[in-house]
């Protein structure tokens, strides 16, 4: 009986190939052969295609949009094969993504007059081994978002390098089930950012020279809100020394030089075996939501943090802007290892904080911390002093199951 | 016998196609071929949508139509015709586009007034939403200098030009005709093409016929284009952005409703921004009031919040459909200058919102 359904699972497997073959194209295009035709390839592209972009610098003048499912999109490398949009006369982003399936990888995408590539409601989308910058260096007239997945599902980032976002490099939004990895964020106002995201693994990146390394953030009024589930491990967040250089409107614009990971809101944010090193105002900030809004079912403040076996180095001797200034105020410099807001909900002021909700540390002897305690301080300033005593804050949370993404599975393993 | 019903059921159907091929081979010059076929035909007039194409004359059984307020497009005139197969006909809804049957056919033209051309118009392009099996497909295409025909152009076209201003002045532009997958930017709700214009709201006032004025809706459904109308008391109605006889908060709304809410609504492109701009909106903070920008990036300027009440200064909503700038400007496509007559009324908008 095993054999035979073996041996029938193999037909049907071989049938599927050999049908999958016959009708997906590959098709090669060189910068010879114009702009026009790449827009048209990619408007004519077909399930199963693969698109081979040559070494070489395309000058593109409007926005890339994909539509098809299936498609895989292959340069001959993140420094060989260059679209650049310095001339770009419109559009929002130069490579949007609509479909599902969809590989991108080995190539890179330069000066976009808005965001670089940009995913809406992709299931199943990979980035891999893509360059994004912007080549004039941080400047806050450059696009906001370098990687920008949004309202996707089974989001794989890796080996991805941005440079230059005055938003974020690495930017997921409102998105499910979400892997980056062993990606290089650099010269962004953010590095990386987590932005009200259900399930997301980040491990293995590189986030240095940016104002903010990782951010883990949930905002109010959004279709998706309420992020939850959230693994930050074995990152290096290091020497984030890049003055903030976003638009003022953007929540990032608040965020101080040197901070290297920050939580605000969310649930169920895990902070593990991360080299934090070289951040001015803080390594490891936890914070309420800080603005006014007006949505019923928005939670303003983290739920259930827990941060440990991170490293920690120099830093918090440089405090920047008046966020950096107030948690020097409250906690002294330099500023602790790990800073908490200590802002809960006021019915919790006056009693307690659920045991799933709370912040907790375990890390090395030698790693400061304060709970600023913010509304404390806010009501009885003359009496208030920070918490400083990281033992107050011991306990652990169950850590969430690693994310699996059906793209992410071995050939012999998926199917 | 179970096995013969579906052969004498396709039987059946293929004598009524034939039938019904007759009918409207002598009441229409439409090839309904040329809607339904898998690729689109080179050249506009394969369709046979117009009996006067230089002069936008349509053909028998296509029906010029007009919302109350339209898209904003660099200033052009546009002329919009409805074509829906003899004996076929769309159906009525209350918030969205009407649901047209399969053949039906939306044709906008693209145009400038041009004194002494056919019609005193130059034509620019023509853009086709044609309903087949499959789905809406869009096209575009783009009229030769004779104005005798128009091309079909897959992946769009810059088409430097000087088109006449409102003002009397002149301007030149790059104009954009959109490729495919940006007739979809706009035109994508849940993931499919759907017709944006012909909405009850947007139709419902007169139109001026070869035979005089009378209410687009009421005329579309006495021509059987539309069916399950109800009592006209009950179906919205959008004003005319430029009638200031009408309430300054409807004008506005009319005006983000058909410019920006295609994208700006929760099952559209933009829905990750949480500004939702259309008609029906209620929710203040959805509408911009005091929302902070999520992914705006540079859009957002120096500013805050969408729209601060009181102070268009102080509003992203204002500062961006001002903005002439890629990666700031909206809508991002389809123009590429600023209708400073609706930069002016969503200012007064928002100075005299509380």
């Amino acid at each position: 009986m095993k054999l035979n359904f073996s041996a029938g699972a193999l037909a049907f497997t071989l049938a599927i190939l050999g049908a999958g073959t016959s009708w997906a194209a590959e098709v090669r295009l060189a910068p010879a052969d114009g702009t026009e035709k790449l827009i048209e390839t990619l408007i004519m592209a077909e399930e199963g295609d693969t698109i081979l972009l040559e070494a070489g610098r395309w000058d593109i003048a409007d926005g890339l949009v994909l539509d098809a499912d299936g498609v895989t999109i292959r340069g001959a490398g993140a420094e060989e094969t260059v679209l650049s949009f310095k001339g770009q006369t419109g559009s929002g982003e130069g490579l949007l993504v609509t479909s599902d399936s969809v590989v991108l990888e080995d190539f890179a995408v330069e000066d976009t007059k808005g965001d670089g590539i940009k995913s809406k409601g992709s299931d199943r989308i990979t980035f891999r081994n893509l360059r994004v910058e912007w080549t004039n260096g941080p400047d806050e007239k450059n696009g906001a978002y370098g990687v920008y997945p949004v309202s996707s599902t089974n989001v794989l980032i890796e080996g991805v390098t941005v440079r230059g976002a005055s938003d974020a490099g690495i930017y997921v939004g409102q998105s499910q089930d979400i892997i980056v990895r062993n990606s290089l964020a650099e010269y962004n106002v953010a590095g990386i950012e987590i932005e009200n995201c259900f399930r997301a693994d980040v491990y293995g990146n590189m986030a240095r020279h940016n104002t903010g390394g990782i951010l883990i953030f949930d905002l109010p009024n959004l279709p998706q809100q309420g992020g939850h589930d959230i693994r930050v491990f074995d990152n290096s967040s290091i020497d984030n020394d890049t003055p903030n250089f976003a638009p003022a409107g953007n929540i990032v614009g608040s965020v101080p030089m040197g901070t290297g990971i920050m939580v605000m809101a969310n649930r169920n944010v895990h902070i593990f075996g991360n080299r934090l090193s070289g951040n001015g105002t803080v390594h490891v900030l936890v914070a309420a939501y800080p603005n006014d809004y007006d949505d019923d079912n928005y939670m303003f403040v983290p739920r259930g943090v827990f941060i440990h076996d991170n490293s920690y180095g120099e830093g918090g001797a440089a405090p920047d802007n008046e966020i950096g200034e107030l948690l020097a105020e409250r906690a002294g410099t330099p500023i602790p290892d790990i800073v908490w807001d200590g802002v809960t909900r006021i019915p919790e002021w006056f009693t307690w904080v659920a045991a799933e909700n709370r912040i907790y540390v375990k890390e090395a002897e030698g790693t400061t911390f304060a709970n600023a305690k913010m509304i404390s301080h806010m009501l009885l300033p003359w009496e208030t002093s920070p918490d400083r005593d990281i033992a107050d804050y011991e306990g652990s949370l169950p850590e969430p199951a690693a994310v699996t993404l059906p793209q992410d599975m071995a050939p012999d393993v998926e199917g | 016998m179970a096995a013969r019903a579906p052969i004498s059921l396709l039987k059946r159907a293929l004598f009524a196609a034939l039938l019904l091929g007759a009918t409207t081979g002598a009441a229409s010059a439409v090839d309904d071929q040329a809607i339904l076929a898998a690729k689109p035909p080179a050249k506009l007039s394969a369709f046979g949508f117009f009996a006067d194409a230089p002069r936008q004359v349509p053909a028998p059984g296509v029906l010029p139509f007009a919302p109350a307020t339209p898209l904003f497009t660099d200033f052009a005139e546009k002329r919009r015709f409805v074509y829906v197969p003899k004996g076929e006909s769309a159906a009525y809804n209350a918030h969205e586009a009407f649901d047209f049957p399969v053949g039906a056919a939306l044709v906008k033209t693209f145009a400038y007034e041009a004194a002494g051309r056919p019609g005193g118009l130059r034509l620019v392009e023509t853009r086709v939403l044609l309903h087949q099996k499959k789905g809406w497909q869009a096209w575009a295409y783009v009229w030769n200098e004779e104005q005798s025909d128009a091309e079909l152009k897959i992946v769009g076209a810059k088409i430097p030009m000087t088109v006449p201003l409102p003002d009397g002045g002149a301007q030149e532009i790059v104009y954009a005709v959109p490729n495919k997958a940006q007739c979809k930017g706009c035109h994508e709700l849940s993931g499919e093409i759907v017709p944006i214009g012909p909405k009850a709201r947007n139709l419902n006032h007169a139109f001026d016929y070869d035979e005089g004025p009378e209410n687009q809706l009421l005329r579309w459904a006495s021509a059987g284009i539309l069916v399950s109308l109800p009592d006209m008391t009950h179906v919205p109605a959008v004003p005319d952005w430029l009638d200031e006889t009408a309430p300054l908060d409807a004008r506005a709304r009319a005006w983000l409703d058909i410019n920006c809410a295609h994208c700006h609504r929760a099952e559209a492109a933009a829905s990750n921004s949480g500004l939702f701009l259309t008609w029906d909106e209620k929710e203040p903070a959805a509408l911009g009031i005091g929302k902070h920008p999520v992914a705006a990036g540079r859009g957002a300027g120096d500013l805050k919040v969408d729209i601060a009440p009181g102070d268009p200064d102080a509003s992203i909503l204002v500062y961006r459909v001002e903005s002439t700038e890629p990666g700031v400007m909206m809508p991002e496509l389809g123009r590429s200058l600023t209708d400073a007559r609706a930069v002016a009324l969503l200012r007064e908008w928002v100075a005299r919102m509380e």
